[in-house]
C-alpha cells in the first residue's frame, strides 16, 4: 500500500465532511462520513453479520464458477463437439442481464440460498472458463508434438502440459471473476430481497432506503466496496504466490 | 547399410501447397546429414515426415527395424520449448516420465544427461534462470536423454548470438562422436551445414526438392572455420545452391 491514494481518499473525506457541515444538509439526503462510522457503530454486528452472508454467496459461487468454469474449458478443448455445443450457450448466459433473469431464477429455484449463488454463479463464471480456455490452447505446437514424440496421450498431456501451461490464464479469470461474484450476489440480494428474503448487505441497503436510514445505507455500501477491493486484492496475492512458488513471476 | 531410407516423398499440404516432391535420401547409421536450404524449401517439411509427426501423400519412408516408437525420435526445435514452470532436470525428464518410466529411476540418467551438455549444478534452475544458450543445451539433453535412435534437429541454433552458436555447435559435434549417434539438422546457414555435417543435402524451394548432395571431407574441430578449406567447401556450396535457386 503506498501513500498517494491514502492520503488522497482522507482529503476527499475531509472535504466531504466539511462541505456537509458548511452547507447543512440532511443527513437523509447526503450523510457525511461522521455519520456514516456512527451508523454503522449502532449496528455492527447487523451489518458485520449481512456481509458474512453476502460473502458466503460470493465464494460458494466463486468455488462454484471455478469447478464449472475450469471443467468445461477442458471439455472445449478435449473435444470439437463439445467446443460447438457449449461456446454459444456460455456466451449468451455471458451478455445476458442478470438483473432480467434473477426474478426467473428466484422464483424457479426453490432454495433461497442456491437461487443467490446460481445468479452469482452465471455473472462470476464466464472470465473463468474463458481465460482457463485460452491457456489450455496456449503451449507452442512444438511442445505439443513433443509430447505426441513420447507416445504422451490426452490425458497426459493435459496433465502435465495443457492444465499447468493454463494457471496463469486461470489465477487472471479468478480475480476478475471474484469481484464479478460479489456485484452478482448482490444484484441477485437486491432482486431477492425486494421479493422479501432478509439477508445479505444488498437487502440491508433497501432495508436503510426504504426506512430513510441513509448513513447506514452508506455504511454498507462502505463494506461492499471494501470486500470488493479486499477479493481483488486477496486474489491477487494467492495467484502471485502461486505462480512464484513455481518459479514463475 | 541403411537405418531410413525416403523413397520418392512428395507432400501437399491440404491449402494447395507443394511442400516436397519425389524426395529420396538414404541415412545410414551415425550419419551427420545436414538439410539446407533457403526458406520455404520443405527441410522442415522433411523433418517431419521423418519423425513421423506429418505423413506423406506420396513415396514411403522405410525404417530398418521398423518405424520408430514413443522416445525414439529426439527432436531440437528452433526454441528450447522447455516447460517453463518446470526445472532443468525436470524438463529432462519429461521424455522418460512421459514413457512411464518412474521419477526415480531415471534420476541418474537425466543428472548425466545435463552433465554431458555441461549444465552440471544447474539441475534445479528454471528456463527463466539460463541463457539463451544454456535453454538450448537443456533442450538438447532432453532430446538425447531416452537414447533415440535418430536426433533431428530444426534449425537449433538459428536463434542464438555467434559465439553460443560456435560453442553449442562444438559440443554437437562432440555429442555426435561420443553417442556414436545419427543426426539429421536442418539449417539454413551454408556455414553451419558445412562446419557440422558429413553429407550436405541442398534443397530448393516450390516445390521442396533435392538439388544435391556433397560430401564434408573436413576435421570437425574449432580450428577448422579458419582453414581455407572450409573456405572453399562453403564457396562450392554457395555455387550449387545458386545454380539450384537460378530460374530454369
Amino acid at each position: 500500500m503506498s501513500w498517494p491514494p491514502a492520503i488522497a481518499g482522507l482529503l476527499a473525506l475531509a472535504l466531504w465532511q466539511g462541505a456537509v457541515w458548511a452547507t447543512g444538509v440532511p443527513a437523509y439526503l447526503v450523510p457525511g462520513p461522521i455519520a456514516i462510522v456512527r451508523a454503522f457503530l449502532a449496528a455492527p454486528t447487523l451489518l458485520l453479520s449481512s456481509l458474512v452472508s453476502t460473502l458466503v454467496v460470493t465464494f460458494t459461487a466463486l468455488a462454484v464458477s471455478t469447478v464449472l468454469g475450469v471443467g468445461l474449458a477442458v471439455a472445449i478443448t478435449a473435444s470439437r463437439w463439445a467446443r460447438a455445443a457449449i461456446q454459444p450457450w456460455a456466451v449468451a448466459l455471458q451478455v445476458t442481464p442478470i438483473v432480467a433473469i434473477a426474478p426467473l431464477i428466484i422464483a424457479w429455484v426453490g432454495d433461497p440460498f442456491a437461487a443467490l449463488v446460481a445468479c452469482a454463479t452465471i455473472v462470476a463464471f464466464f472470465p473463468i472458463f474463458s481465460n482457463t480456455a485460452i491457456g489450455l490452447a496456449s503451449p507452442p505446437p512444438e511442445l505439443l508434438d513433443l509430447f505426441r514424440l513420447n507416445g504422451a496421450g490426452d490425458w497426459a498431456t493435459l496433465r502435465l502440459l495443457r492444465l499447468p501451461a493454463a494457471l496463469p490464464y486461470f489465477l487472471a479469470g479468478l480475480r476478475v471473476s471474484g469481484g464479478l461474484a460479489l456485484v452478482g450476489a448482490v444484484v441477485a440480494e437486491f432482486v431477492a430481497g425486494a421479493g422479501g428474503f432478509a439477508s445479505g448487505l444488498a437487502y440491508r441497503i433497501l432495508e436503510s432506503g426504504y426506512r430513510l436510514q441513509i448513513p447506514r445505507m452508506f455504511a454498507a455500501l462502505v463494506l461492499l466496496s471494501a470486500a470488493g477491493i479486499a477479493i481483488h486484492a486477496v486474489l491477487g496475492v494467492f495467484g502471485r504466490w502461486l505462480l512464484r512458488r513455481r518459479g514463475e513471476a | 547399410m541403411t537405418l531410413l531410407a525416403i523413397e520418392g516423398v512428395g507432400r501437399r499440404f491440404p491449402n494447395g501447397t507443394e511442400a516436397l516432391r519425389d524426395v529420396t535420401l538414404a541415412i545410414a547409421p551415425g550419419d551427420f546429414v545436414a538439410l539446407l536450404g533457403p526458406s520455404g524449401c520443405g527441410k522442415s517439411t522433411l523433418l517431419r515426415l521423418i519423425a513421423g509427426l506429418d505423413a506423406p501423400d506420396s513415396g514411403a519412408l522405410r525404417w530398418a527395424g521398423g518405424a520408430p516408437g514413443p522416445g525414439e525420435i529426439g527432436f531440437v526445435f528452433q526454441d528450447a520449448t522447455l516447460l517453463p514452470w518446470a526445472t532443468a532436470e525436470e524438463n529432462v525428464s519429461l521424455p522418460l516420465r512421459l514413457r512411464g518410466i518412474p521419477r526415480k529411476t531415471v534420476r541418474a540418467e537425466v543428472r548425466a544427461a545435463l552433465a554431458r551438455v555441461g549444465l552440471s549444478g544447474f539441475e534445479e534452475a528454471r528456463p527463466r534462470e539460463l541463457s539463451g544458450g544454456m535453454r538450448m543445451r537443456v533442450s538438447i539433453a532432453r532430446a538425447l536423454v531416452g537414447r533415440p535412435r535418430v536426433l533431428l534437429m530444426d534449425e537449433p541454433f538459428a536463434a542464438l548470438d555467434e559465439f553460443t552458436r560456435h560453442a553449442l555447435q562444438d559440443d554437437l559435434v562432440a555429442l555426435w562422436r561420443e553417442l556414436a549417434c545419427t543426426v539429421v539438422f536442418v539449417t539454413h546457414s551454408i556455414y553451419e551445414a558445412a562446419f557440422l555435417a558429413r553429407r550436405i543435402v541442398v534443397m530448393t524451394p516450390r516445390p521442396g526438392r533435392i538439388a544435391t548432395e556433397l560430401a564434408s571431407p573436413l576435421a570437425r574441430d574449432p580450428a577448422t572455420r579458419f582453414t581455407p578449406e572450409y573456405g572453399v567447401l562453403v564457396r562450392e556450396i554457395t555455387g550449387v545452391l545458386r545454380a539450384a535457386m537460378a530460374p530454369a
